[in-house]
């Protein structure tokens, strides 16, 4: 066991620092003063797209976990902002470099990777949520096309994105988790209908996504038809990944401990009444261990040593967690927890009320607390699958 | 970078593992357990071959020299046989003698714990949680009065490492006049304690004394909860190994998931457990400014998942879970005695309020 970083590290990350330094007046609080400026300059130095290989459009290094860890504390001490990171960056990206054509990669990559297309989501539907491979958004052929009709749900940034990457059911006679295939469509094309799917935070964070007889080339399918399922796991495995980071949720928890020190109840500071100060200890607890699981877990990528059950529980316990601070966090506002939208009252533009609602959100999507036990029990513990019920 | 185990690290835990089972199956537990004059002689005998005594005395002084990781990764597996073995004094004496010893109390005492020869225990528990019951030692002219409360290993112990209330440590010799001994009947039957009675004992003192008593709740606190891992473990092993075997309507209990989801919460508690344990135990040696900190959260938090992984293994196993004949009690009380001794989670969190300036 040892965290002392190496001289190599150590310059590395004054390299980076240098370069925030050097390049303070293009972003400030933490947001680049142009986008897609500030993505080319990134990818460029190698902070963003950094394993990209140039050919596509990236910066072309060998991974490096701890270079890409370093990265990641400069830009956060900085407050930089970090490169862009969509679904089409972390979950398209790294699907096609797996399976896509050389086409689709040369066509896709590059302008996904410099902010030009922004992509979402196609995956969850109405009828097929935790049973995502039982979906049933059909593409039917038609020459040397296909026809798609059906609804997705939970799909983020529909309204925005430019392309879809997008699971349908191809082959209607096969097993369910063969019959799907993974396709790529502009948003543009005729026969989708965006709408807006609004939350318990007032906001709507989705839309749905209606699909009338699509037409999109049979050309467009990543990795085989038949296929889709396999292909969507590449990416499922990114997206875990994204959920519960536990540097995020240390940075909340500070959060939180500032604004217990500075929040007065009746002349107390929050931080004074033992029974709030309790329950951030308790919280605190959890924080440092979920990090240091992170820290295992980041050991374990370098030098291959299995962490099997450290890497299971990191979505479960890291947004349970998060759920938990803004918990805290409004239950210590006391009276001023409940106000939200707007008013002189409202304490960090009622972002902890939003992330008490949101967060649950988060409970659920991704693979609901639910799925991540059933996962957890079986591939962590060896436990047996619940027999399926017999077809009635 | 790294934050994992060595292969020397691993194999030390595998070996007193196998130690352990050989030397302290749970027939040999139970029978400790049933009788008061049995003191695991053959067990301590058997860890002083494997050369645990000597675990955190220096080379020179005959000792293996590990570090505070190697004796927590020994701890755990302690207790994860519920073995009925004294722990923290092994560590926590040689601590003392190096952070506060002369060379001549080192030269003494070391190489006599280091063989096994004589066994230390710890009484800082009215230093660390508060005094009960009028509790409490003074020192003056070299001579302690007062007594001590909740003493692991202090029925037995030939060295004695004592906390008076003005803050200073004390050793005592085991046969010291003006020591008494009474046993502390508790829920954990591995683990004795004892209450000593001092009138006019005579102590040696130590010194570096306010850093001293710091270091020494430290490592118990490490030592506490790295136990409580490896019992927990074996809780969480023994519930999963019954779930895939025990058959109800037809089919193993472990393919409910009203059974499966009780062993994943129980598995989701246990592994960032261990992250923070072994943080902890690194940073008793690496990084002194956040060893306090990291101690009393791994303290406070495998209190908390030992509770809830007690309780919940024994609720896999069903009605046969809290039977004498299983014994799986000797794991829950052994968890049990671990929240409470040197502060329960809720004192320990007060301190890791203090101890970060949020709390007076």
């Amino acid at each position: 066991m040892d965290l002392t970083p190496s001289p190599e590290m150590l310059a590395f990350r004054a390299e980076v620092e240098r370069f925030l330094a050097d390049h303070a007046a293009e972003y400030a609080e933490g947001q680049p003063k142009d986008p897609r400026a500030w993505q080319g300059l990134l990818i460029e130095h190698g902070y963003a797209a950094r394993t990209i290989p140039k050919e596509y459009g990236g910066y072309g290094a060998e991974p490096d976990i701890l270079k890409s860890r370093m990265i990641a504390e400069a830009f956060i001490a900085a407050n930089a902002p970090r490169g862009m990171a969509g679904q089409g960056i972390s979950m398209l990206v790294p699907t096609l470099l797996e399976v896509g054509s050389e086409e689709q990669k040369k066509r896709w990559i590059g302008p996904t990777l410099r902010g030009e297309i922004l992509w979402c989501q196609g995956y969850s539907e109405p009828g097929s949520g935790s049973d995502l491979a039982s979906l049933s958004t059909k593409a039917v052929e038609d020459g040397d096309d296909f026809l798609i009709s059906g609804q997705k749900i939970w799909t983020s940034t529909a309204h925005l994105a430019q392309m879809m990457f997008c699971l349908v059911r191809t082959e209607p006679d096969a097993a369910k988790h063969e019959g799907i295939s993974y396709i790529l469509f502009p948003m543009d094309t005729p026969g989708i209908e965006v709408r807006p799917l609004k939350t318990m935070t007032g906001q709507a964070e989705f839309n749905e996504v209606f699909f009338t007889d699509v037409r999109v080339p049979q050309s467009a399918v990543v990795g085989g038809r038949g296929r889709g399922w396999f292909v969507a796991n590449t990416t499922l495995k990114h997206e875990r990944g994204m959920l519960g980071d536990p540097n995020a949720t240390e940075a909340r928890l500070n959060s939180l401990i500032e604004l217990m020190k500075a929040e007065q109840i009746g002349g107390e500071r929050i931080i004074d009444n033992p029974i709030f100060r309790d329950r951030l200890m308790q919280l605190q607890g959890r924080v440092f261990a979920m990090k240091f699981n992170g820290l295992r877990l980041l050991t374990s990528q370098i030098t291959g040593e299995p962490a099997l059950l450290a890497a299971l529980v990191v979505k479960l316990q890291g947004c349970e967690l998060n759920h938990q601070i803004a918990a805290l966090a409004i239950d210590a506002l006391g009276e001023l927890g409940i106000l939200y939208h707007d008013g002189p009252h409202l304490r960090a533009r009622g972002s902890w009320q939003r992330s008490y609602m949101f967060d649950l959100g988060l409970i659920i999507g991704g693979g609901t607390a639910q799925i991540q036990k059933n996962i957890i029990s079986e591939r962590g513990l060896g436990l047996p699958r619940e027999p399926s019920v017999a077809k009635a | 970078m790294r934050f994992a185990l060595s292969e020397d690290q691993k194999m030390l835990q595998e070996s007193l593992a196998r130690t352990l089972a050989d030397a302290s199956p749970l027939e040999r537990v139970r029978r400790f357990a049933n009788d008061p004059e049995d003191t695991a002689a053959d067990l301590w005998a058997a860890l002083s071959d494997f050369g645990l005594p000597g675990i955190a005395v220096s080379e020179d002084h005959g000792g293996l020299g590990l570090t505070m990781l190697e004796a927590a990764l020994a701890s755990e597996a302690l207790g994860a046989a519920v073995a009925p073995v004294a722990f923290l004094g092994v560590v926590l004496a040689p601590l003392a003698l190096r952070l506060g010893g002369s060379a001549a109390q080192q030269d003494e005492w070391l190489p006599k714990l280091a063989s096994g020869e004589v066994t230390a225990a710890v009484a800082i528990g009215e230093a660390v949680a508060g005094a009960r019951d009028g509790a409490g030692v003074t020192a003056k002219g070299g001579k302690l009065s007062g007594k001590a409360m909740f003493v692991p290993g202090g029925m037995t112990a030939g060295l004695i490492l004592v906390a008076d209330a003005g803050g200073g440590l004390h050793l005592v010799r085991g046969d010291a006049p003006g020591l008494s001994r009474s046993p502390m009947p508790n829920i954990d039957e591995t683990r004795r304690l004892a209450e000593l009675t001092f009138e006019g004992t005579p102590a040696e003192p130590l010194g570096n004394a306010p850093e001293l008593a710091g270091r020494l709740r430290d490592a118990a606190w490490v030592l506490i909860a790295a136990d409580t891992l490896g019992a927990c473990q074996t809780m969480l092993d023994k519930a999963v190994a019954y779930a895939k075997e025990r058959r109800q309507f037809g089919r193993v209990i472990g393919s409910y998931q009203a059974v499966k989801h009780l062993c994943a919460e129980m598995a989701a508690d246990l592994e960032p457990a261990r992250a923070l344990v072994w943080y902890a135990a690194y940073a008793f040696d690496t990084a002194p400014a956040e060893a306090p900190l990291m101690a009393a959260h791994a303290k406070a938090l495998t209190s908390e998942i030992g509770r809830f992984i007690a309780r919940t293994s024994t609720e896999v196993h069903g009605g046969i879970g809290i039977t004498d004949l299983l014994g799986l009690h000797f794991w829950f009380k052994r968890v049990g005695l671990n929240r409470q001794l040197l502060g329960g989670p809720e004192k320990v969190r007060e301190i890791a309020a203090r101890l970060q300036g949020l709390a007076a």
